[in-house]
């Protein structure tokens, strides 16, 4: 029940997927993005949110080429588990470990709030602790979190059920152009092709404390706690 | 040797930055101005070993690293 949480020149969000991993009772170490291998043990690697690299060249695109990032690939390749969170998910992107890419926010405004996401499945290793169909409440904070894929890709993913999560309204309708950030079939996460491998934009790190507006991100780490557990 | 490469978006790939230049042409009356398309130049100085496989390697960037060929095209110029 070990978590890697790989650190990149302008994470931000390291010490929040820490915290949320610890709340659910995993085992969480920081790595840094030079190291060549995870720790011995890892069962889940994850990519936090932030800016890695200033967003310079495209938003995750210098990160996806780091050292640990063959490491990554190597671990999921392997069936191991892997999460990225914003930034993340757009390594993840950017790598080729999922399909697509995270471009600007359709009306340009870096978008900063509380939204809603439905949940698409509750089968996977990330979700098994939701209910499918859930409407769950998340923070997301990001600028280039518009999923855009070729047209093949996209109904690949649509018919092989990899889209995670979409962008809905409070009574779970999900309804397309109204989302936040003018994402394809407002797609807010989607899986690899095993359900392995998730990228999301929304930040469930920080939905962990009713304190800070909720606790409906805990679920997914208390998932992942349950999967690794019963692994 | 130089080398010049320019990134562009893939037509029909939204381009809001390009549109707010296009808004912010329009704001300052520049007339003609039918639309506007933001890219990339990168502009690469290869050692003179390297300058006879120059197209291959330059190619090679462009698909590992310059451009994102699922929303963008790329075109190598050797100076």
């Amino acid at each position: 029940m070990r978590a890697a949480v790989v650190l990149f020149p302008g994470s931000n969000r390291e010490g929040d997927a820490v915290n949320a991993l610890r709340a659910a009772g995993i085992e969480a170490s920081v790595v840094w993005h030079g190291e060549h291998g995870l720790p011995a043990g890892t069962d889940l690697a994850v990519l936090p949110g932030g800016f890695s690299y200033g967003d310079y060249l495209r938003c995750g695109a210098i990160a996806a080429r780091s050292p640990i990032m063959d490491a990554v690939r190597g671990h999921a390749a392997r069936g191991g588990l892997v999460l990225g969170i914003c930034n993340g998910f757009q390594i993840l992107a950017e790598s080729g470990l999922l399909p697509g890419v995270l471009v600007r926010n359709a009306d340009l405004r870096f978008v900063c709030q509380f939204q809603h996401l439905r949940v698409e499945r509750a089968d996977t290793p990330f979700t098994s602790c939701y209910r499918e169909a859930e409407t769950i409440e998340v923070a997301i904070a990001h600028g280039e979190g518009n999923y855009t894929a070729d047209a093949e890709t996209l109904v690949r993913i649509e018919g092989d059920g990899l889209v995670a999560f979409r962008y809905c309204d409070a009574q779970g309708q999900v309804k397309d152009g109204r989302g936040p950030n003018g994402s394809t079939n407002e797609i807010a996460g989607i899986y690899s092709p095993n359900f392995r491998v998730l990228g999301l934009m929304p930040h469930p790190e920080n939905l962990i404390d009713p304190l800070v507006g909720g606790t409906d991100g805990l679920k997914m780490f208390e998932s992942l706690a349950e999967s690794l557990a019963s692994a | 040797m130089k080398a010049r490469i320019t990134v562009t978006l893939k037509t029909g790939i939204l381009d809001p930055q390009g549109k707010a230049i296009e808004g912010a042409l329009r704001s300052l009356a520049i007339p003609g101005v039918e639309s506007v398309r933001q890219g990339k130049v990168f502009d690469i100085e290869l050692s003179d070993a390297a300058a006879a496989s120059a197209e291959q390697t330059l190619k090679d960037a462009c698909e590992k690293l310059l451009a994102n060929t699922v929303v963008e095209n790329y075109r190598i110029e050797l100076l």
